[in-house]
């Protein structure tokens, strides 16, 4: 089996750093994280409370799904980046280290020139800190993180 | 793929219910959705036709309670059972910890479940996973309709390894959270092996 993400508090930290960065420094109203296979990441501005992240992130991995398997068809590898341009709100999705997917939703606050310009920066250094989990998790040789568990503790899970 | 988050202490897991056209996939879900304390649920969405049939995905997040400390969260995803909709399974399948087979228990259906578990097989397959290695277990569904085959058949057809199964009548939820519990401890201790 692939082994999943793991993500320790100092790079989940960072991550986050940086989206919250993100959301700033283009004017946008919601910056998610969200890895290829649907799971969040994390997620700044609007977001808290008022969106419902989890299905965001579903979506948002289906449909990079959708338009990668497009891609293939047409002979392309991906398309790294989409934009969707709404009445109000728009919304652009890049694929970073070819493993997560940052979306930002923005509005008139902001164009879409200004949030391609810090989504490349925000990109660079959100691949840099996944370079870091991967080593990390290559190097532990799929040693799992949550060996401590016990069968006992699973199937207390399924008592009730 | 599952995803563990140290910093929030959550450990997400990605559950695919698989199976031919109608075989009671989205009922599952909906059942599930139905029965579970809004705390512990999110919103499902389902992308189907107009005529209900998935298109390319039911969605489903669960929070079934903490081990450790970690909250542990399920999503689960139906495929489009349809034949033609083949290139949007193998999307859903993308990163997967564990597999439910709903079979439907219908005479006239034994040569669609034979094919959707050969299906299911082969686009893991394409994906580098093996069906025997993967937490996997097996449903038979409809067990209310006249038509149903005797299980011991089902079994012969659909379950040479002797993974868990159960019988099931999906509307009412006989077997839905036997499944569900079932195919989530295995993916748990999968987990703890380090897969
Ligand atoms: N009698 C009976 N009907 C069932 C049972 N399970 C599902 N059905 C019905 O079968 C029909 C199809 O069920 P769905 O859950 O939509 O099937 P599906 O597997 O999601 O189908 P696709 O999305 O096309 O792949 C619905 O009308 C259900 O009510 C069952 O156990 N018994
Ligand atoms: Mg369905």
């Amino acid at each position: 089996m692939n082994s999943g993400l793991v993500m320790y508090d100092e790079e989940f930290r960072a991550v986050t750093g940086v989206c919250e960065h993100l959301c700033r420094d283009a004017n946008a109203n919601v910056v998610f994280l969200v890895d290829k296979n649907g799971q969040l990441i994390t997620s700044s501005g609007r977001a808290k409370g008022e969106l419902d992240t989890t299905s965001l992130a579903s979506l948002t991995a289906g449909n990079v799904a959708a338009m990668g398997g497009l891609a293939k068809l047409i002979g392309e590898k991906e398309f790294p980046t989409q934009f969707h341009e709404g009445e109000r709100e728009s919304l652009h999705m890049s694929i970073v280290a070819g493993r997560v997917v940052l979306v930002v939703v923005f509005d008139a606050r902001s164009s879409l020139g200004l949030v391609r310009l810090r989504v490349k920066k925000a990109s660079e250094e959100i691949g840099r800190v996944l370079e870091v989990v991967a080593k990390r998790q290559a190097s532990t040789g799929g040693q799992s993180p949550f060996a401590e568990i016990t069968d006992e503790d699973i199937d207390n899970l399924f008592s009730e | 793929m599952s995803f563990i988050n140290y910093s929030s202490r959550e450990i997400n897991c990605k559950i695919v219910y698989y199976g031919p056209g109608l075989c009671g996939k989205t009922t599952n879900l909906q059942y599930v959705y139905a029965k579970t304390n809004p705390e512990s649920k999110g919103k499902m969405i389902s992308l189907a036709t107009e005529t209900e049939r998935t298109l390319f995905f039911d969605f489903l997040p669960l929070a079934l309670g903490e081990i450790r400390g970690f909250k542990t969260r399920f999503h689960l995803y139906t495929v489009p059972g349809q034949v033609f909709y083949d290139a949007s399974r193998k999307l859903i399948l993308k990163g997967v910890d564990g597999v439910v087979f709903v079979a439907d228990s219908q005479e006239e259906r034994v040569d669609a479940n034979l094919e959707s578990v050969e299906n299911l097989r082969g686009n893991l397959a394409e994906q580098g996973y093996d069906l025997d290695k993967l937490p996997y277990v097996i449903q038979y569904n409809k067990r209310d309709l006249p038509s149903a085959i005797p299980l011991a058949e089902l079994r012969r057809d659909l379950n040479p390894r002797g993974v868990p199964d159960f019988e099931a009548v999906a509307p009412a939820g006989k077997g839905v959270f036997e499944t569900l519990k079932a195919v989530a401890k295995q993916v748990l201790i999968e987990l703890k092996k380090g897969g």
